[in-house]
């Protein structure tokens, strides 16, 4: 089955064997993401500490892509600065809109170049997205509320 | 062919040579990841014989113009062309007067017509809703014909109901007498579901909501393709269907309703067209359809969906019907035989359209539908508009294969063998 172009063996085990899931305290901010076209979702919650990203929990259900690409994520901003974490994310992004174009960095996004392949399936790039969009939103939310004086 | 599920299916004979159906359709000569195509996603969106574009294409080269307009040549072949096709539409549902089919874009917008022109009806007209009032839907409503209705209740304070759902996929009537009652106002239901399968018993609610004295409303988009349909047998008060599902272009819907429900209803859109007389104070309006047909219609495509009724009818609706109930019975027993798999909606071939959804157990459906795409596959994965459904039955999405007058047992079997493969990949 050509499909094992892209679902490379780094999105299986990510997938079978996901990395920091599950809902865990303490934390900043807790966002719930959908994609509603398929039906995936994603509860996150994101902890920072000092400016830097002490923890990323996260339940939910979805296809393989949506999953394994959340269990990456947090890999790698798990213990990141806000600001690299923030690159981080970008970067992966880039990735996800290049069509299948651009040759992924190891050293940026370690496992994630796994999901260079997926960005030539354009139907499930919102898939890949799915968690890290909703990182991104939680990580707004807590460094907002951290700067306005909670912490 | 693995010794799997198709290995114990039986020899299978049909009523039309679909070798020459399919020689009508250049795509499904096409090959998709290295293989011969296997388009199961009809439910979603049909394909085009040769004639359907052929007479679109004729119409536009030779005939066409601006209708209800002009006094020129074309104007006039064009009106002729135009009122043709609805004469043909009406004909192919068994509609008694031509005047009660109204063109719309898609079926959606039939719906909203419907509602939106309730929501504009006077306090008083039969039509006008209010707190108290009901609309009761089903819980196998595609979203088209279930979220108009949520926004006309929310308009008006009327009150949504609706019909739940059985384990086995059918609607569970143990309250019909209590949901729809004396308060009821309209009664809008699928005529085969488009997620589960399910063909609805339209006689037992339309006996109900006459009881009543509630109008009623049936979704024929997944009927309409597949079935023959006589809205006056069916005795509803307006059937819509759309055309893309039934071998015409997207961009074309049709809303039937009996002549003197549309006359008296509201209508919806305002503009050119469907007017009597303007003045700046205010308009009257024309009667229907074109009280319903605001501004330029779809012209062409009108067009081409009258040569699909044609081509549907040439061919035989109930021809169809049969061979797509032995497609789907092929279906139904292969899925039965694999372990692991679960069909959400009926597990029999009675009262059943040719949409199956099924489960996979440890695979995701989008993993699924991606998979087989890879075998040159088609299905639809997700929630098909019906995430209600989804949320009765417990899974998230589906993988829906729904087959239509071109597709074959050796197209069903290499589904099923399919299935197999992504099971054996994804460890299921």
């Amino acid at each position: 089955m050509q499909t094992e172009s892209m679902y490379q063996e780094i999105i299986l085990d990510h997938y079978r064997n996901p990395h920091h899931k599950g809902l865990r305290d303490p934390y900043d901010a807790e966002v719930h993401h959908v994609n509603p076209t398929c039906g995936d979702e994603v509860t996150l919650r994101v902890h920072v500490t000092d400016g830097v990203v002490t923890d990323v929990s996260y339940d939910g259900q979805g296809c393989s892509i949506s999953q394994a690409s959340t269990s990456v994520m947090t890999d790698l901003v798990i213990g990141k600065q806000v600001d690299e974490a923030l690159r981080t994310s970008e970067a992966f992004l880039e990735l996800m809109q290049s069509r299948g174009k651009l040759e992924p960095d190891e050293d940026v996004l370690e496992d994630g170049i796994a999901f260079a392949g997926v960005s030539r399936y354009p139907a499930r790039v919102k898939c890949a997205l799915l968690g890290w969009m909703a990182w991104k939103d939680a990580t707004a939310r807590a460094v907002a509320s951290s700067s306005g004086g909670a912490a | 062919m693995t010794a799997v599920a198709g290995a114990a299916l039986p020899a299978f004979a049909t009523s039309y040579d679909v070798a020459a159906v399919r020689a009508d359709f250049p795509v499904l000569s096409r090959q998709v990841s290295g293989h011969p195509l296997v388009y199961l996603d009809n439910a979603s969106s049909s394909h085009k014989p040769r004639q359907v574009l052929d007479a679109e294409r004729q119409f536009v080269e030779q005939h066409y113009s601006n209708v209800h307009r002009g006094v020129h040549t074309l104007s006039q072949e064009a009106t002729d062309g135009y009122e043709a096709a609805r004469d043909t539409v009406a004909s192919f549902l068994g509609a008694p007067d031509p005047h009660g089919i109204v063109f719309t874009k898609n079926a959606t917008e039939a719906y909203n017509v419907v509602a939106y022109s309730f929501g504009n009806a006077a306090a008083g007209s039969r039509f006008a809703l209010g707190p108290g009032d009901e609309v009761c839907v089903t819980e196998m409503e595609h979203h088209s014909n279930l979220v108009p209705w949520q926004m006309l209740c929310q308009r008006t304070g009327a009150t949504l109901r609706w019909i739940p759902l059985t384990d086995d996929g059918r609607l569970d009537l143990t309250d019909l007498d209590q949901l729809v009652n004396e308060r009821t106002k309209v009664l809008a239901f699928v005529h085969v579901s488009n997620i589960l399968g399910t063909e609805n018993p339209v006689d037992v609610l339309v006996a109900r909501a006459r009881e009543v004295g509630a109008l009623t409303l049936l979704d024929g988009a997944q009927s309409a393709p597949h079935q023959p349909v006589d809205v006056a047998a069916l005795g509803v008060d307006f059937f819509v269907l759309t055309g893309h599902k039934m071998l015409a272009p997207s961009g074309i819907g049709v809303l039937w309703g009996r002549r003197e429900l549309l006359d008296e209803m509201p209508p919806f859109l305002g503009g050119g067209s469907m007017i009597e007389v303007v003045q700046m104070s205010g308009s009257t309006y024309a009667a229907a359809p074109e009280r319903f047909e605001a501004g330029t219609p779809v012209i062409s495509q009108a067009v081409a969906l009258a040569a699909a009724c044609d081509y549907l009818q040439e061919l035989g609706l109930d021809r169809i019907a049969a061979h797509e109930h032995a497609l789907t019975g092929r279906l139904l027993d292969g899925l039965h035989g694999l372990r692991g798999v679960r069909v959400i909606g009926p597990p029999t071939n009675d009262s059943r359209g040719a949409a199956v959804s099924f489960a996979i157990e440890g695979v995701h459906p989008h993993d699924v539908g991606q998979s087989l795409d890879e075998l040159g596959i088609a299905v639809r994965v997700g929630h098909h508009c019906a995430a209600p459904v989804c949320r009765r039955y417990g899974v998230p999405a589906t993988t829906r294969a729904s087959s239509y007058l071109y597709n074959t047992a050796e197209e069903i079997d290499r589904l099923l063998e399919g299935v197999v493969e992504v099971q054996r990949f994804w460890g299921a």
